[in-house]
């Protein structure tokens, strides 16, 4: 079965350059490092790894925030990498993004309506005042904020509801793909899970692509249909989210998933196997495969060539041990 | 749907708007100013005064100031003159009067304009940073490395004395300052994620600098004005005082001090009364300055 | 836990009331707070944002700033009201007997300092001993906690260490002078989660090995699951409901805990909303009538809008503030 592919990201790589604490030399830090993947029309992929492991620069790159050092970003059939300027713009309003931190997110100095305003006037959508207005409103009411909240600033606001002004923002374009990144992780449990119904209900109303980047598995867990572990810079597995979580393939995606706290006393072991030593070093990434100064399966041939991406019925993992599913 | 109506009972009907929203606002926070800081408030006072004054010089002021009248030539405070008059019997609180029109005009406009200029410079400095920055900032360096006072007077030499000429001259020494704070400001306004959102929007760069960068800005460039008017003022004076500034019959503060200095041990009243102008006027600025930084900018304390 | 005396309990906190006394108004974060701690358990303080449980930390380490003030109620540790202590006892007693580890621990440690002659500061101001000493306690400190190459990362400056590295520097400190109760403030928020798995580990080891009582603040329910032997749930300065781990996960009375346990995403399934509370924590300065949970609860009555209701005893470890476990049944 071919599914309707929305974007088609290849062999992408974002180097970003450091300079050190000397301020003497230039290093190179591999943020993204040749990754290829797609996303379907429709469905929720999920960006997940820990700090440092990419994730972010890939969302920003994904939506030409920042240019890639080589490969390409095909959406729709278009090459966003070396695109002109009024292409992109025009482009813009097919892919949109919604942010973390809902302090940040918007401008304190704008009022609502000029927040939820700007795309649509950024691309002169319509003519008359009225008609923007009425538009806002509409948005408002579909991201669950009252319509006579049109004239208020963000600091007027709490944390959800400021999560959902972006929202709007992002939705007021009609777009075909949405960035999310990290939306829910700055918010209480009783708002997390409002937002996440509203992300969800907006998918099936609008018929939204969503990439998902998070760190919390949990959320992951419940919003992805597939799901893309990452670990410094490379892909470690892809697959559908029953089959990561329940089989998973590579070493560190099933450490990963079992290293989240589960809300449940029964499933405590107090011996359960946990990762140890830390996240190594962007910089200086270890030789072969990444992960192998971490894995406890780790052989010679780890350190000695770099694993492949590899099928493993319609599945993907880089690992040279794959485990047993 | 039935579900979208499941979601707006999720409404959160959180009101807020109580204590961030007003200590936010830089309205409030002027307010609050005024009640607390009363040093700040009369300066306020005293400025608004000065300016009406400045506005209505011919209302207020008792004589012609350039009148000349040689028969009362250095005469002491009397009903007539309230502050004597000087080597030339020009009535000297007149003088000051119509002297307070120079002294705001050169405070305002060439700050004004060198605030915009650095405003600009910084926020394309900041916001593009690269090459253009460095370009910009060295330039800013350029301007900083030297005594202000001398590079106004080696401008002001080499264009020649006139208030056109001292206006840029003023302009020259000052944008610097503010280019530097602006960009710093910009510098880390922009990694803020609603520069991200408009990028991703598709707003045009200018549009981001004015729209979204310079509206953040505007606090500190409040402050920064009102802490800029005095140095401008001083400038003047010092110009004037050295002969490079405004020339005479105008009457500016600084020229009358340079003017009087000859009797200053006969008759010192005409250098003193324009030279105590300047200090007041200086003064009422800048506590009115540190007074609106400490209320709206406080992280702007150095 | 009742049924265990007075003796039992490292610290009891009694009905403190911490008020916040702002221009608006007075802020009541901490509004009548029970809480009881016994030797070496891990007791977990749950709740979102602005429910008090770091003011209630806050407050039993005598660490409130201005405009704060406990102003009713006692916290008894080890015998001593800490209330009445004055200033200089209380220095002498956290870091001494009791120590607290809080969520971003960069901003805890002193950026000019290495992080070795930190630790061994916050040592020496207790002990009597020589900088050698001190310097070898801190490394095998350090190896305790888990740091890979202690004697090199003695001389490490915090900005040179992992977030994980740092909260073990933190944990460390703490430990350092074997420390009777362990206050820690959302210690994994900031962390990822294999390290997060790493550090509660550790935790568990200190209780275990120290016999250490730790304090446990957080708002996720996982790591409650993972690591508390008895829970306090708490919402906008009370404490809502309080029981024993396995209870709470398996029968949540109140319906703001089961509500908080409802809306956390299980298990993958496109088609089903999650549970989610309707509303916001209220603003303490304009506390609802009656039940302070009652405008965002199903099961709310009209009593509970009118009547505030007491902490009922369901059971001899199970209380629930909530009027439909007023007869003290469920």
């Amino acid at each position: 079965m071919s599914k309707d592919v929305l974007v088609k990201v290849n062999n992408l790589v974002k180097n970003f350059s450091v300079t050190n604490s000397q301020g003497s030399k230039k290093s190179v830090v591999q943020a993204v490092s040749d990754v290829s993947f797609e996303i379907y029309r429709g469905e929720t992929l999920s960006l997940v790894g820990e700090s440092g492991c990419g994730k972010s620069t890939l969302g920003r790159l994904l939506i030409n925030l920042i240019r890639p050092t080589s490969g390409s970003v095909v959406f729709d059939g278009t090459d966003l990498v070396g695109l002109k300027s009024n292409a992109m713009r025009e482009l813009r309003k097919k892919i949109q993004i919604i942010f973390q931190d809902p302090y940040a997110s918007l401008n304190p100095r704008m009022n609502v309506c000029q927040i939820i305003s700007e795309p649509l006037k950024t691309h002169k959508i319509y003519k008359t005042k009225k008609e923007n207005e009425n538009r806002v409103k509409e948005l408002m009411e579909k991201v669950g904020i009252r319509r006579e909240f049109i004239n208020r600033y963000p600091h007027q606001f709490s944390g959800g509801q400021r999560q959902r002004i972006g929202i709007a923002r992002a939705l007021a374009l009609n777009p075909e793909l949405i960035v999310c990144d990290e939306p829910v992780s700055a918010l209480d449990v009783s708002i997390q899970s409002q937002i996440l119904n509203l992300i969800h209900d907006l998918q099936e109303e609008f018929n939204l692509t969503y990439l998902f980047i998070s760190h919390d598995l949990s959320v992951v867990r419940y919003i992805s249909d597939r799901v893309c572990v990452m670990f410094l810079g490379k892909i470690c597995e892809i697959g559908n989210t029953e089959d990561i979580y329940e089989r998973p393939l590579h070493p560190y995606t099933k450490f990963l998933i079992e290293a989240v706290p589960k809300p449940d006393p029964k499933l405590r072991k107090e011996d359960k196997k946990i990762l140890t030593g830390e996240i190594p070093s962007p910089v200086n990434p270890p030789s072969g495969c990444r992960f192998r100064t971490r894995c406890p399966y780790a052989k010679d041939i780890c350190s000695e060539s770099e694993p492949e991406m590899k099928n493993y019925k319609g599945r993907f993992a880089a690992c040279h041990f794959v485990l047993e599913s | 749907m039935s579900e979208c109506t499941e979601t707006v009972t999720e409404i959160e009907e959180y009101d807020i708007e109580s204590e961030i929203a007003e200590n936010d606002n830089i309205f409030y926070k002027i307010k609050n100013m005024i009640r607390t800081n009363k040093v700040a408030a009369i300066s306020g006072l005293l400025i608004i005064f000065i300016i009406i004054v400045a506005i209505f010089a011919p209302v207020f002021a008792p004589h012609d100031p350039y009148a000349i009248d040689l028969l009362s030539r250095l005469k002491g405070p009397s009903a007539e003159h309230l502050l004597g008059t000087d080597e030339l019997g020009r009535d000297v609180l007149s003088r000051i009067i119509y002297g307070s029109r120079v002294s705001l005009f050169v405070g305002l406009v060439p700050t004004l304009l060198s605030m915009i200029i650095g405003t600009v410079l910084g926020l394309i400095s900041g916001y593009f940073g690269g090459k253009i920055d460095f370009v910009i900032m060295r330039l800013a360096d350029v301007v900083l490395a030297f005594p202000s006072l001398l590079l106004a007077m080696v401008i002001m030499y080499t264009l020649g004395a006139s208030t056109f000429n001292l206006f840029i001259a003023l302009t020259i020494i000052n944008w610097a300052g503010t280019a530097r704070v602006v960009r710093s400001q910009a510098m880390s306004l922009k990694e803020k994620e609603f520069i991200e959102a408009a990028k991703s929007i598709g707003v045009k760069d200018s549009v981001i600098m004015f729209k979204h960068l310079l509206p953040n800005c505007l606090p500190s460039l409040i402050v920064l004005f009102t802490t800029n008017i005095p140095g401008a003022i001083l400038s003047e004076a010092n110009l004037s005082f050295l002969g490079v500034g405004a020339q005479p019959p105008e009457a500016s503060w600084g020229l009358m001090v340079n003017n009087g200095k000859k009797f200053l041990f006969t008759n010192p009243i005409v250098a003193l009364a324009p030279g105590i102008a300047i200090l007041i006027i200086v003064l009422t600025f800048n506590f009115l300055g540190d007074g609106l930084r400490d209320a709206i900018d406080p992280y702007m304390k150095e | 836990m009742s049924e265990m005396s007075n003796e039992q309990f490292l610290l009891k906190i009694n009905n403190i009331k911490t008020h916040f006394f702002t221009k608006r108004g007075i802020v009541p974060a901490v509004d009548g707070v029970t809480i009881e701690i016994p030797y070496g358990k891990i007791i977990g303080i749950v709740g979102e944002s602005g429910c008090g449980k770091s003011v209630t930390s806050l407050s039993v380490l005598g660490l409130l700033q201005r405009p704060g003030k406990t102003v009713e109620g006692s916290i008894e540790f080890n015998g001593r009201n800490l209330l009445q202590l004055n200033k200089a006892q209380m220095r002498k007693l956290r870091g001494n007997e009791i120590s607290m580890i809080f969520q971003e621990p960069m901003t805890s440690l002193n950026p000019v300092y290495t992080v070795g002659k930190q630790v061994s500061e916050a040592i020496t101001i207790h002990e009597n001993i020589s900088k050698e000493e001190a310097k070898s306690k801190v490394i095998e400190i350090f190896k305790n906690v888990g740091i890979p190459e202690a004697e090199k990362r003695f001389n490490a400056y915090p900005h040179q260490l992992s977030g994980g590295l740092r909260q073990r520097v933190m944990i460390g400190m703490a430990m350092s002078c074997s420390p009777k109760l362990l206050i820690a403030d959302e210690p994994t928020t900031a962390l990822d989660v294999t390290i997060e798995a790493q550090i509660l580990h550790l935790m568990r080891e200190l209780r275990d090995k120290n016999h250490t009582s730790i304090m446990m603040i957080t708002h996720n329910l996982g790591v409650v699951a993972e690591i508390c032997d008895y829970v306090y749930v708490m919402y906008a300065g009370k404490v809502m409901e309080q029981t024993d781990i396995n209870e709470l996960f398996e029968k949540p009375c109140h319906p703001y805990t089961e509500g908080l346990m409802r809306s956390i995403p299980r298990i993958h399934s496109k088609n089903t909303r999650l549970y989610s509370i309707k509303g916001v924590v209220p603003n303490l300065l304009k506390l609802p009538k009656g039940c302070r949970f009652s405008p965002r609860c199903d099961k709310a009555t009209k009593k509970c809008f009118t009547q505030e209701p007491e902490l009922y005893k369901i059971d001899n470890n199970h209380s629930v503030r909530c009027f439909l476990y007023e007869n003290g049944v469920r």
